[in-house]
């Protein structure tokens, strides 16, 4: 552990991943570039258990964010030779499965004995959605109120979010590496913090404090110069950028900072972007731990590419625990052309026209069309105004139902307007589109009492 | 006098399932005043109007100069089952700075 300038101590956490397929340099670089105690690696969006519980039912080995035993690979060293501890959501549907597949690595490379993987379980609710229903679970869709029995029967993953009390455990337990499930992405985050300043389960205050320092991390580069808007134009080297990382104190104040020689930029505006990112009500930001107050923050630049977060207000938790069921829903497939200048956008839509009448013509009938044209209209629609004669447009159909034949046939009448069809078309080298099965998400709640985890740490 | 958005805030949105949000910051403290008063809930309706199904939330947070709307009914479904470009509603940040306020003369802040 570190002091800050005033002699205090602090807990440096280290954002090395935003999400499964971030920058595979990143995590190497957050232990290298300087001193940090964590290093946090966040794998898991809404559909991605989804996936993963498909990779386990092909092998039982499988389910897991696989990218996180390169990182560890990349890590090693640090983990071994300077302390950094490890904390990851990379367990997926089977975090047992990953812990095996790390321990593996660190025998290969001679490390086995310096590595404690805690593995943390309890958060997979599939085997039991049946008997939760059954006992008064309602497991109702969050968002539209419907009943699960109209997709029961097409699940493929129900995962609760846990919080940081199992973290906190594994690294009580002397765990050097804590891989979880579906965990929230903020406890990565605030777990070590909590652990390493024993904060208390009711210190409301803090543990929002260190969710708000999570939430501003957890999507990597995204506060420290990435996707950042604000004078976009000036951020420098963006090709070598700083990922994030916490500088925490035991009174819940905590700095946004980068390694010295990075890129980016971290700003009062640049952590600002990234607090309003994916917020709901700001009054209440509730996970499992504590409802943390985004009204309640504040933000002061306290140096070159360091801000200073304080003022963070919390209060108690609900009794509740959010449920990611993941079902299958269908199929989908979306297609491309490009047309060029002159007229570009007529020619597209002309082209639209005439796909949509074949799809008529062929009796094939879909859930849904959408028609975008990308260069003119596809993300603003009406609002981007006259696009005017641009060079080219790119016309963008996909189409959605239950029927995979009918969506395989769609994906047969595109390319052939290609000669077919209205002139100046190109773009359509990838051939013709990709039929994906879709695997929906369904938010419900659950009462906390009814998900236990258990954690084990192997050595 | 009109003023653009894109001249005086800037934004990032997100989206949760079929909802896209929106956070709109003021670009000097004291334009957030004018984002407060005449940014309403309203107005972002009227201008989403076209692309969007549902309603709009609006929240203040004035400890980081920012305002935070909901778009409902903004993503075609949402999540895996859209079949926009922008399926997770990562450019109705820049969408929304195309709004113009009219704003009162005397209410503008000097430059």
């Amino acid at each position: 552990m570190g002091t800050n300038q005033s002699g205090d101590r602090v807990v440096r956490v280290a954002s090395g991943q935003g999400f499964w397929g971030d920058w595979l340099e990143a995590p190497r670089r957050q232990v290298e570039g300087g001193q940090v105690d964590y290093l946090m690696l966040d794998y898991l969006a809404e559909v991605t258990m989804s996936i993963l519980q498909k990779q386990k039912e092909r092998d039982p080995n499988m389910g897991y964010a696989r990218d996180f035993i390169g990182a560890i690979e990349s890590v090693l060293p640090a983990v071994v030779n300077k302390g950094v501890r490890v904390i990851a959501n990379a367990g997926g549907v089977n975090p047992p499965a990953c812990a095996a597949a790390v321990r593996a690595l660190a025998k290969k490379h001679g490390a086995g004995d310096a590595l404690r993987i805690g593995v943390v379980t309890g958060d997979d609710l599939l085997p039991r959605i049946d008997e939760l229903l059954a006992s008064g679970h309602p497991l109702k869709n969050m968002e539209t109120g419907e009943a699960l029995s109209t997709i029961r029967d097409r699940v493929l993953s129900a995962n609760a979010y846990i919080g940081s009390v199992p973290i906190v455990e594994a690294l009580a337990k002397g765990a050097n590496i804590v891989i979880t499930g579906r965990s929230t992405d903020t406890a990565l985050t605030m777990a070590p913090l909590r652990f390493e300043f024993g904060w208390k389960g009711d210190d409301w205050d803090r543990l929002a404090a260190g969710i708000i320092a999570g939430h501003i991390i957890e999507c990597g580069a995204q506060c420290s110069g990435g996707n950042c808007l604000i004078d976009w134009q000036t951020i420098p080297d963006l090709a070598n950028v700083g990922y994030p990382i916490v500088e925490a104190s035991a009174d819940g104040t905590f700095y946004i900072v980068k390694h010295p020689g990075t890129g980016g930029r971290i700003t009062v505006p640049s952590v600002t972007e990234q607090l309003v990112y994916e917020m709901g009500d700001p009054h209440s930001y509730i996970t499992p731990d504590v409802i943390a107050d985004f009204t309640s923050i504040h933000l002061e630049q306290a140096g070159e590419n360091r801000v200073r977060v304080f003022g963070i207000k919390g209060r108690p938790a609900t009794d509740m625990l959010k449920v990611s069921i993941a079902y299958r829903a269908g199929y989908k497939a979306v297609g491309t052309l490009v047309y060029s200048w002159p007229d570009a956008l007529p020619k597209a839509q002309l082209a639209d026209r005439v796909l949509r009448e074949r799809l008529v013509n062929l009796g094939l009938k879909f859930d849904h069309i959408l028609t975008e044209f990308v260069g003119a209209s596809a993300t603003h629609g009406p609002l981007a105004g006259d696009p005017g004669d641009p060079p080219e447009v790119q016309l963008r159909v996909g189409v959605r139902g239950e029927d995979k034949a009918m969506v395989e046939r769609f994906t047969r009448e595109l390319i052939p307007m290609v000669l077919n069809g209205p002139p100046s078309v190109t773009g359509f080298a990838a051939g013709r589109p990709k039929v994906e099965e879709i695997v929906a998400y369904w938010p419900a709640l659950v009462d906390k009492r009814v998900v236990q985890t258990k954690v084990e740490v192997l050595s | 006098m009109k003023i653009r958005l894109l001249d005086i805030a800037h934004a990032r949105s997100g989206d949760k399932g079929d909802t896209a949000n929106v956070g709109v910051i003021a670009l000097k403290p004291e334009w957030y005043p004018i984002l407060a008063k005449y940014l309403t809930t309203e107005r972002v309706e009227a201008h989403f109007k076209p692309v969007i199904t549902g309603h709009v939330d609006r929240y203040e947070l004035p400890n980081l100069r920012a305002l935070n709307f909901l778009l409902h009914g903004a993503l075609d479904g949402g999540g895996t089952l859209s079949l926009k470009t922008d399926a997770q509603g990562k450019v109705f940040s820049t969408a929304m700075l195309r709004l113009v306020l009219d704003v009162p003369d005397n209410e503008v802040p000097k430059a």
